[in-house]
């Protein structure tokens, strides 16, 4: 009934989906944060009436077009890339996932797409006030945007608010409103759109500060640096407080993710924090799976406990106990989830059967144990370990998990020592002087993509083997067509992508240096 | 209560107007494919470009929100359609990748490629999409070659993944159809919106051939319709079967969709007649509402009076119908609630276009406006 998937099939069409997507978010982030910023910036115009601010708020919003065009060409790509890439995954949820992305359609990028033609075309054809209006909607519809797109991978996450229907063989949905309020999606979205505010402060600010050193366009400098420096520090604070509401959630959602991006292996009470550290390879495996030990750390104590409940004393599970169980802890071990998989699996192909030979009582009795609400959480929840051949293909790559976490909330705390300084400068009216600052800033828009971009590392990879958390790993999910194909595919897609992204970068880089219009 | 069936029967309704609203938005790309032969010079290309690059993203959403509402209501061909026919999805998609940022890149400085380059996108994205689009649809009526086992996942049975389409004349002809129809609306949207003499003069000797040609396939793609066998179901067993003249019997059977269908010809006849012979520059609106009401109610022929809409030639009770196809209950009615928001969504879309579209644009306006593309 179920085929696994050649393997060179699977890795390719991930590697395809996780080269897009980074392309994706290469875009996307700058679009979230700009359109605010230059919101802000058009109704402080058409508040003071002041021409300088309608002059940047255009420079700023040419930048915005620039990078809008080559968000919207590598977001169509992952659309269709679910059905394209990933069919068996697209029938087992799609009741569930289609609907945010339709959702999307209908409510986000229509505005977004409706009144970005306003931003750009609208000067001299509509009133200031629309004009503005139409620079917020088009703030609003990114966001709206990155909403509906983030309530559903958190649903891959954190799957809630849907039954197992057996005839039609997938996952239907029962509550909108859980999926839409999905704990994960709450804090994923929050935590997503602030750092994508973030990155724009940033990318604001970092050429902000070249202009500065140049001694050019002073005025438009400082007034931007002003708006994206509070704009910035207050992003990067909300970027700091979500993401530990992200671990909070994690924890209880996806615990063994959490655990591997802390590389804690053996749980503990009063667990301390690892701020820094580097692994390597020890001796000893969890079945075929190397461990990894700390080569060296520097720990936070008690701070991890605290970190996913608020209390010192709390246990924290680590890998060993989430794998191999631990009775006194109530976890159960993955040998344990795989039979309970395994029986669901079975009782499957005996509906299948029963109802291939007509025989209507057992399979009437089986489709209402399927429906059945005990069932579901202590038997189909598990319907995904059935993939498993053994327990240990349950730990996501600790490695790729530790250090892009880590990675990742350093940089967040050096951006808001950064915002700070430069309001900080700003008001004493010594910020032309610090050149190594404005140096620094130049050189820090690069920062945030990364930062970025290995959050969706962690939170992609560290999810791995599923696809769907606990119900469905990704090599069932790939559709079934020549490795060849997806090769070539990924090659074509990585060749156009690189090359409009050099084009991009080179007409952005010519409009910083050409400096807005006079 | 709502009964599934008829959750299943307005989302399908859904899905034919959002296609063909996508057929007539397909203008911008009709114009596209002519971005080298229409224009006499520099400016005339430049007047060209700007009046479709004001549309385009609307084409590109309707796309998207096409793909993403067959998702939510129809995850069966979503899964089995793109997940199959692999290679023309995958050329549909790269034909608008590379449009949407040619608008935008083209003439900014620093382009690296250069702006021939962005053009050619234009031309390839103008010329591909409306015609591997056409041809992706005639598949509703000619079937592919696919089966589906017990856990609904899709096998397509031959190596070329979707290309094999391409061999048949049926869908041939339907795809050049499309093509020359998003031309012919290309043209009248052009005549609609551009003030410049020659260019309108040109235009209308365009129109012409590209009107005949549109009419020309138009023609043979429906006459071998009608004539064909189509994929009946049996509601009741579920099976499906091939009957002769199934698609003649559904315009019988459903004359309110015959009315519609016909309705649709006859605006996009008079729209391309009013201009050709009485000089009107609004053909446009008949056209363009001429294709949504054919289009609409191509696919409604394709669903409806049960009908197989996304049929299987090799295996036949592989095949998609509304109903073995569709989400589930809850799913399908939260989903209604949602369409309630799209006539709000069509007003300010409405609203926005006639904001910028006031007047019509001139070599004047292409040199003192800010944005140009
Ligand atoms: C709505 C769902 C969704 C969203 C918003 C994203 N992804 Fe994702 N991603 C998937 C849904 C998904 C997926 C379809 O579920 C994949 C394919 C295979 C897999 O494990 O998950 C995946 C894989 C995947 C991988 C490969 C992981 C692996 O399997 O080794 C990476 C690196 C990323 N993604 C990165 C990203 C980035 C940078 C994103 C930012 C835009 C992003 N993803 C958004
Ligand atoms: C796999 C996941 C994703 C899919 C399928 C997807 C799909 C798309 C599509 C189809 C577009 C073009 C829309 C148009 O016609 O205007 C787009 C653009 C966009 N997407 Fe995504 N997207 C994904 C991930 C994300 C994420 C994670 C975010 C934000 C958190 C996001 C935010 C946006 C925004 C703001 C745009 C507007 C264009 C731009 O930024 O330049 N997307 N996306
Ligand atoms: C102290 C700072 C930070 C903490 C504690 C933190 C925490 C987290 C956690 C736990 C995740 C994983 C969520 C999941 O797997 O579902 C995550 C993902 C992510 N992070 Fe951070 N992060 C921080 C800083 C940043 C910064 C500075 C950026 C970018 C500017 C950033 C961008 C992202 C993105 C885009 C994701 C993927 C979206 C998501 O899964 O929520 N983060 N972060």
């Amino acid at each position: 009934m179920f085929e696994n998937a050649d393997l060179s099939l699977v890795d390719w069409s991930r590697a395809q989906f996780a080269l897009t997507a980074i392309y994706h978010w290469l875009f996307v982030p700058l679009t979230l944060g700009l359109s605010f910023i230059v919101a802000i910036m058009e109704s402080i115009y058409v508040k003071t009436g002041n021409e300088e601010w309608k002059r940047i708020t255009r420079f700023w919003m040419t930048l915005f077009g620039i990078n809008f065009a080559i968000g919207v060409a590598t977001g169509i790509i992952l659309e269709f890339e679910f059905g394209t890439n990933w069919s068996n995954y697209s029938w087992f949820v799609g009741d569930i996932f289609g609907a945010p992305l339709a959702i999307e359609g209908i409510l986000a990028f229509f505005l977004e797409s409706t009144f970005v033609a306003v931003m750009f075309f609208g000067w001299n054809k509509v009133s200031k006030k629309f004009h503005l209006l139409s620079s917020w909607l088009v703030a609003i519809g990114a966001n709206l945007s990155a909403l509906w797109i983030l309530v559903a991978n958190a649903w891959m996450q954190n799957p809630v608010g849907m039954v197992f229907n057996p005839d039609t063989a997938r996952n239907e949905m029962i509550s909108f409103w859980d999926v839409l309020f999905n704990e994960v999606a709450i804090s994923k979205f929050l935590h997503t759109i602030s750092s994508g505010f973030l990155l724009a402060s940033m990318f604001v600010l970092g050429i902000s500060a070249y202009y500065l050193l140049k001694k050019r366009e002073i005025l438009l400098a400082r007034r931007s640096i002003l708006i994206s420096g509070v704009f910035g520090l207050l992003s990067s604070l909300l970027v700091i407080y979500t993401g530990d509401s992200s671990a909070k959630a994690l924890a209880k959602a996806q615990p063994v993710k959490f655990a591997a991006f802390e590389a804690l292996y053996e749980g503990k009470e009063n667990a301390g924090l690892v701020a820094a550290g580097i692994l390597k390879e020890s001796d000893s495996k969890i079945g075929n799976t190397a461990v990894n030990d700390f080569a060296f750390r520097i720990e936070i104590p008690g701070f991890l406990s605290i970190m996913t409940s608020g209390k010192r004393d709390a246990f924290v599970p680590g890998i060993y106990d989430l794998v191999n169980g631990n009775q006194s802890r109530g976890i159960m071990p993955v040998s344990e989830k795989i039979d309970r998989g395994t029986k669901v699996r079975n009782m499957l192909e005996e509906y299948k059967t029963a109802r291939k030979n007509n025989d209507n009582d057992k399979a009437g009795m089986l489709a209402a144990t399927f429906r059945d609400k005990k069932f579901n959480e202590e038997n189909f929840r598990y319907f995904g370990y059935s993939f498993f051949k053994s327990p240990d293909e349950a730990i996501p790559n600790v490695k790729v998990a530790f250090y892009t976490f880590h990675l990742m909330v350093m940089l967040g705390f050096l951006f808001i020592l950064e915002f700070f300084l430069a309001i900080y400068f700003l008001f004493r009216g010594t910020l032309e002087k610090q050149k190594w600052f404005l140096w620094v800033a130049l050189f820090s828009i690069l920062l945030p993509y990364v930062a970025g971009e290995l959050g969706w590392v962690l939170a992609e990879m560290g999810r791995q083997p599923w696809i769907i958390q606990d119900l469905m790993p990704v090599s069932a999910a790939v559709s079934q067509i020549s490795s060849g194909s997806v090769i070539t595919t990924f090659v074509l897609f990585a060749v156009l992508f690189t090359l409009l992204l050099v084009a991009e970068v080179s007409i952005m880089i010519r409009q910083i240096k050409t400096g807005p219009k006079h | 209560m709502i009964s599934h069936l008829f959750l299943q029967q307005y989302w399908w309704i859904i899905i034919s107007i959002l296609a063909g609203l996508l057929v007539f938005l397909m203008f911008v790309q009709g114009g596209q494919s002519m971005i080298f032969s229409l224009p006499r010079n520099e400016s005339d290309k430049t007047m060209i470009v700007n009046s479709l690059g004001r549309k385009w993203e609307f084409t590109f959403t309707t796309l998207v929100t096409f793909g993403g509402g067959f998702f939510a209501s129809f995850p069966l061909f979503y899964s089995a359609s793109f997940g199959g026919a692999y290679w023309v999805w995958i050329a549909i998609l790269f034909s608008f990748i590379i449009q949407a940022i040619a608008y935008e890149y083209r003439s900014k400085p620093a382009n690296i490629f250069g702006k021939n380059t962005y053009d050619t996108f234009l031309f390839l994205n103008g010329s591909l999409g409306p015609f591997l689009i056409g041809t992706a649809v005639a598949t509703f009526f000619t079937g592919s070659q696919f089966s589906l086992n017990e856990m609904n996942q899709v096998r397509w049975q031959t190596p070329w993944h979707g290309l094999e389409a391409l061999l048949n004349g049926k869908n041939l002809a339907l795809g050049l159809a499309v093509l020359f129809l998003a031309r012919t609306n290309g043209i009248l949207y052009i005549i609609n919106s551009v003030d410049e003499e020659a260019l309108i003069e040109r235009s209308l000797g365009k129109l012409t051939v590209n009107a005949i040609a549109f009419l020309v396939f138009f023609l043979l793609f429906l006459g071998s319709l009608l004539l064909s066998k189509g994929f009946a179901y049996d509601s009741s067993t579920g099976t499906v079967m091939m009957e002769n003249y199934k698609y003649l019997h559904n315009l019988i059977g459903m004359p309110l969709v015959l009315i519609l269908f016909l309705a649709g010809v006859v605006g996009v006849l008079y729209g391309i007649g009013s201009t050709i012979f009485g000089g009107s520059r609004s053909g446009i609106w008949y056209t363009g509402f001429g294709t949504l009401l054919a289009v609409t109610s191509l696919f409604l022929v394709a669903g409806f009076n049960d009908t197989a809409f996304y049929p299987s030639v090799y295996d036949l009770n592989s095949s998609l119908t509304i109903r073995n196809a569709s989400s589930s209950h809850f799913t399908l009615k939260t989903m209604m609630f949602v369409s309630f928001i799209v006539p709000f969504v069509a007003a300010y879309i409405w609203f926005a276009w006639k904001a910028i579209n006031n007047k019509r644009i001139t070599e004047e306006e292409m040199k003192k406006e800010g944005h140009v593309y």
